[in-house]
């Protein structure tokens, strides 16, 4: 079908990219399924044997600090609350911004700093934000609303609201973008027919606005779930590494510290196949869902 | 009736830009909280007063970072490792994404899915192996392992990206080049290339990006201080018990600036380059 010229032009474009994903995307894999049935250590760096499923049954039955299904429920607060929050708050914004107003551009411009700024950067600043005595959230509690004052980072709870509401601020912006760029690209004579036809503001959102958006948002929600399910960078600095007392972990998190703090490879191995396949499984249901939603529109 | 719908549309002015005027001002906080902090001079660092510029602002945080620390170092460590990545990431990507968009071949879907699956991959699935790996080969301390590591996480994304735009462009310019005697190569780096700038733009800045704000595979592969990038460095003012919050600021100021500017620039094309990516993805 190609003809011996096409075919090696093919190989120029595809080869090298793969030839660099074999070695540091695909063989990491391999190797960390080898290792998640095993039981390397720090320890047992070169000697180490194939133990077959006993990490995952350690995984999931025996106690761990902090324990498995903890932080299981944990992550997926997480990822609900953050995006859940990141598109609503995106697609109000993108409605707000794609109306005929003055300074438009600015607003725009302005919104979009927190998706701009290194995460480490956020956290970080943030993490300082949160501090007890000089921190500034709480001198705005208690200097202008007469709140108390509140432990941000040395008990659980706030410490994950700390989290949550640093990892807000950060990733709204993404769907604001994601979701004016669709909301440009709706015909405007949709909602003049609908204007003309007495249709609510509400009926419009509903019935115009949702459907065609719809399309654009849904890889980028299903992409903003892996995203957030797996995004190290925020709790781990803002809670510096779960404080208080591993209280603050979410899945990755947890195998970064068995594998990086406690030298468990094998078990941390085990464990982000296990958050692999998780969303993996996620992924292939909420897409196929979606899909069969959007052939019903 | 007609002063009323005047009125109406005048309140929702109204309202429209108040809530966006707060939420700029939520975005904008805690930039301004990190210049603040830079400015204070060194017995103010633990101030609790909530000025818009602190009293006797100085730029001493900022001269002690380049005279005292090795923040210069860490500077051409990060720009070194950012713009070997992003030209990596740009080429390959360009390439890959071409392919994708315009051929069929054996492996096309296969590949295109385990692109795509690489999303899902938490970082430590990648990152342990790798690690392992590299205490074996006696690799540990090398920009060339991170450098790698860098460029690989974020092909699949921009490969993604290029391939759903080349998927806008119609086929029939190469095909009317190809009839005019174009090689392959030709008709696609004279012609369709120079169509996909937009895509090039965003594919540059996230590989930019990723790289230049990287911090959790850094702090286990660059162990050597003079290996550093920024955002150990940056950590490393965070890390004892006593944060050093005037040359964090400083440095963080820094660090933003350029990317942030970037970020700006360019983000006329991060709209259409995302959504139509996506869109056709």
């Amino acid at each position: 079908m190609n003809t011996d010229r096409t075919k090696s032009f093919i190989a120029f474009l595809v080869v090298p990219s793969f030839l660099l994903l074999a070695a540091v995307v695909f063989y990491p894999f391999f190797y960390n399924l080898m290792l998640a049935f095993g039981n390397m250590n720090l320890a047992k760096m070169r000697d180490w044997q194939f133990i077959g499923l006993r990490q995952f049954i350690k995984i999931f039955t025996e106690p761990s600090q902090p324990d498995f299904y903890e932080v299981f429920v944990r992550t997926i607060i997480w990822t609900v609350v953050n995006v859940t929050f990141h598109v609503t708050l995106g697609v109000f914004l993108a409605l707000l911004l794609n109306q005929k107003i003055k300074g438009k551009a600015i607003y725009r411009t302005l919104l979009i700093l927190p998706w701009a700024i290194p995460q480490y950067i956020v956290a970080l600043t943030w993490r300082g934000m949160f501090n007890y005595e000089y921190g500034s959230i709480n001198l705005i509690l208690t200097k202008y609303l007469g709140m108390p004052a509140v432990e941000w980072l040395r008990s659980p709870t706030e410490a994950f609201l700390a989290c949550i509401i640093t990892n807000v601020w950060l990733g709204f912006p993404f769907m604001m973008v994601v979701a004016l760029g669709a909301l440009q690209s709706i015909p405007h004579e949709l909602y003049e027919a609908a204007e003309i036809d007495g249709a609510s503001w509400w009926k419009q959102f509903r019935n115009i606005t949702i459907p065609l958006i719809r399309p654009v948002m849904i890889p980028a929600i299903t992409l903003g779930i892996v995203w957030t399910f797996n995004n190290l960078n925020i709790v781990w600095l803002v809670s510096n590494g779960g404080e208080p007392s591993d209280k603050t972990h979410i899945l990755v998190s947890f195998v970064y510290k068995a594998a990086f703090n406690f030298y468990s490879f094998s078990y941390a191995a085990a464990l982000s196949l296990v958050i692999f396949l998780i969303l993996f499984v996620f992924s292939m249901i909420f897409m196929r869902q979606s899909k069969a939603t959007e052939a019903a529109y | 009736m007609a002063t009323q719908t005047k009125r109406s549309r005048f309140l929702q002015q109204a309202a429209t830009h108040l809530i966006l005027v707060v939420f700029a001002l939520i975005s904008i906080f805690p930039i301004w909280q990190v210049l603040n902090i830079s400015l204070r001079p060194g017995n103010q660092l633990l101030s609790t007063s909530l000025e818009l510029l602190p009293a006797n602002a100085t730029f001493q945080n900022y001269v002690k970072l380049f005279a005292e620390r090795d923040f210069l170092v860490w500077l051409g460590n990060s720009a070194f490792v950012s713009l070997t990545v992003t030209l990596s990431g740009v080429v390959f990507a360009s390439m890959a994404g071409y392919g994708f968009s315009r051929f069929r071949f054996v492996g096309k879907r296969a590949g295109l899915l385990s692109l795509l699956t690489t999303q899902m991959f938490p970082g430590t699935m990648l990152l342990l192996p790798m690690y392992i790996m590299l205490i074996r080969l006696g690799l540990i301390n090398s920009y060339l392992g991170i450098v790698i590591v860098y460029s690989a996480t974020a092909l699949p994304f921009c490969i993604w990206t290029m391939k759903g735009y080349y998927d806008t462009i119609p086929v029939s310019l190469e095909e009317a080049a190809r009839i005019d005697g174009c090689t392959h190569f030709s008709a696609f780096y004279r012609i369709i290339l120079p169509l996909a700038a937009p895509a090039l733009v965003i594919t540059a800045l996230f590989s930019f990006m990723s790289a230049w704000s990287e911090y959790i595979v850094a702090a286990q592969i660059l162990q050597d201080t003079d290996l550093w990038t920024l955002p150990i460095g940056l950590k490393s003012f965070e890390a004892s018990m006593s944060t050093e919050w005037g040359l964090y600021g400083a440095a963080s100021i820094i660090v933003m600036i350029p990317v942030v500017i970037l970020f700006l620039a360019l983000s006329r094309w991060l709209v259409s380059g995302l959504t139509l990516g996506s869109v056709k993805g």
